[in-house]
């Protein structure tokens, strides 16, 4: 089983969070181009390999997370609270 | 390549089973075909069947990185189905069923195919109202649907829990007696075997690592066994599309997920049909060697590793138990994991792309081999007339960006959530 860092509570087992998708997807703002909505909504790079996504420790501190894995080997680089990367 | 019949069998008890020739032949790469299909799996191989057998277009190669049936074709649970309410779904599965029907024959290759019924478990009075919608809509589609009650369950499948202290009671089903299941490996091993006696080259540790494009229009690819020139190339690799794809410069609503599948230790006859658990996801069916194959949701994060974890075995085993508590006891055989093309509506992908000569079919997500004969079938006329099948149309890659989602979970653009 996957083990997550969480930068609040320490190493925790993955089943304590809910998986939260791509996180390298910047939200267009409301008036943006269709286009650009669309890519945010439907288009996925989809990677065979370096991946940085989501999690939500919902069975923990329930804060948002940013988790660097490896999608081909599964290897855990790196977990950090998603509000610091929104900074 | 001789012709199976009683006589071959015959023949070859006679003779020690010394004589069969090989199904398929072993060709080296030509350096063009008219047509290329990537993937070896299931679909590739029945859309060289097709252009071959419905549109005489023989000189066709299946490229595959592997070795046939290695990946999606020979990892599933092999149930097979057409009970979808969509429009687009139901007559693109209802066609791929009907094909099933006759695939042994046609293929002179014994796919065992075994109508034993698919029968999906409802627990709520919601659940029976929203399986009579499904039904009827179906049923309209000229698919046959029983609705079933508790009494009529329980005579189809006694050994699910019908206690009074069950967790989830059930309160009736929808039967789709024509469905069942097949042998996934005969079905590449068939579909391989027809395709090569039509001409088709099958060659097998063959990777294509590129695609050659001049102005927006296919020119060839290049493999690991050199490059191949061709006017029209489809893809069909599941899992790996996204990654296939971007070769070509095309970016997809897809993502690649993790699905995983169980054997139990062999039983003597118990299930007859394939069961599916109401309040969670578990489908359950029984082998002909005996073995209970059961399998759940995704492991529910991107991957391309081809094996699962541990939390979704655990799951599992808890939807396993409270569908069939006297199962309890029973001890895991194997366990092994492929890669979805998980879509953002949850339907597959079937069409031209935004390179002339290059086509597409994937997004399979967990369903795509009951769609193999379907698929194969109308992706060979896609390729065939530079144009879909009326069966395909509403399944093309444009309708994400036009809004015409075929959505039959309604979970909305989350690959994970179908
Ligand atoms: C555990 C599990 C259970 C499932 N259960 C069911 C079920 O009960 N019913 C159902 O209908 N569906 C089920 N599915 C889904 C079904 O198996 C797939 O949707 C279907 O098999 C995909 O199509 P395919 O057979 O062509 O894929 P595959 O067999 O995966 O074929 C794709 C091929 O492409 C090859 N390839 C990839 N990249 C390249 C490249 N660059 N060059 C050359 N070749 C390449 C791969 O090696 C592979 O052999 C299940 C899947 C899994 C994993
Ligand atoms: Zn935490």
């Amino acid at each position: 089983m996957f083990q997550f860092k969480c930068p609040h509570c320490g190493l925790r087992d993955a089943n304590e969070f809910t998986y939260g998708g791509d996180a390298t997807i910047a939200w267009p703002d409301l008036g943006a181009s269709e286009q650009e909505w669309f890519d945010a909504v439907y288009q996925r790079e989809n990677p065979r390999g370096p991946h940085r996504e989501y999690w939500h420790h919902a069975g923990g501190c329930r804060q948002w997370v940013v988790v660097d894995r490896d999608t081909l080997t599964h290897e855990i680089h790196g977990c950090r609270a998603a509000s610091e990367t929104q900074k | 390549m001789s012709h199976y019949s009683v006589f071959s069998v015959l023949k070859g008890g006679l003779t020690s089973q010394r004589n069969w020739s090989r199904a398929w032949r072993d060709p080296a790469p030509r350096e063009a075909y008219d047509v290329i299909i990537i993937g070896g799996g299931g679909h590739g191989l029945a859309t060289a069947y097709y252009l071959a057998k419905e549109h005489g277009i023989t000189n066709v190669a299946v490229l595959e990185k592997g070795w046939l049936g290695g990946g999606n074709t020979g990892r599933n649970t092999t149930i097979v189905r057409s009970n979808y309410m969509l429009e687009d779904n139901a007559h693109f599965y209802e066609k791929s069923l009907q094909l099933w029907e006759g695939l042994s024959v046609d293929l002179n290759y014994n796919v065992m195919f075994s109508q034993r019924g698919v029968l999906n478990l409802a627990h709520s009075d919601a659940q029976m109202d929203a399986y009579s919608r499904r039904g009827n809509a179906m049923r309209l589609n000229g698919i046959d649907a029983e609705l079933l009650n508790r009494e009529q369950v329980r005579q189809y499948a006694p050994m699910l829990d019908f206690t009074d202290n069950a967790r989830f009671p059930i309160v009736g089903g929808l039967l789709q007696p024509r469905g069942g299941t097949a042998r996934h490996d005969a079905v590449a091993w068939g579909l391989a075997r027809g395709a090569d006696r039509l001409g088709v080259d099958i060659i097998q540790n063959c990777e294509v690592t590129g695609f050659h494009i001049e102005n927006g229009t296919v020119k060839g690819v290049e493999t690991s066994r050199g490059p191949i020139r061709a006017e029209k190339v489809g893809v069909a690799v599941a899992g790996h599309t996204s990654h296939v794809m971007a070769m070509a410069g095309v970016t997809l609503p897809i993502e690649s997920h993790l699905l995983q599948a169980f054997v139990s230790e062999p039983l003597k006859p118990f299930i007859d049909g394939v069961v599916t658990f109401g309040a969670g996801h578990c489908y359950i069916s029984q082998s002909d060697k005996g073995g209970l194959v059961f399998g759940g949701d995704l492991d529910g994060y991107n991957s391309y590793a081809q094996r699962g974890n541990l939390p979704l075995i655990e799951h599992l085993g808890e939807e396993v138990c409270a569908m069939i508590p006297s199962v309890g006891r029973l001890r895991l055989l194997r366990h092994w994991a492929g890669i979805m093309d998980m879509t953002m509506d949850g339907s597959p992908i079937i069409g031209k792309t935004p390179v002339q000569g290059l086509y597409l079919n994937g997004g399979w997500c967990y369903g795509g081999f009951k769609a193999t004969p379907g698929s194969g079938w109308v992706f060979a006329h896609t390729i065939a007339h530079d144009e879909p099948h009326w069966i395909n149309k509403g399944l093309d890659l444009a309708r994400f960006r036009e809004g015409r989602m075929v959505d039959e979970r309604g979970a909305g653009p989350v690959p994970g959530a179908h």
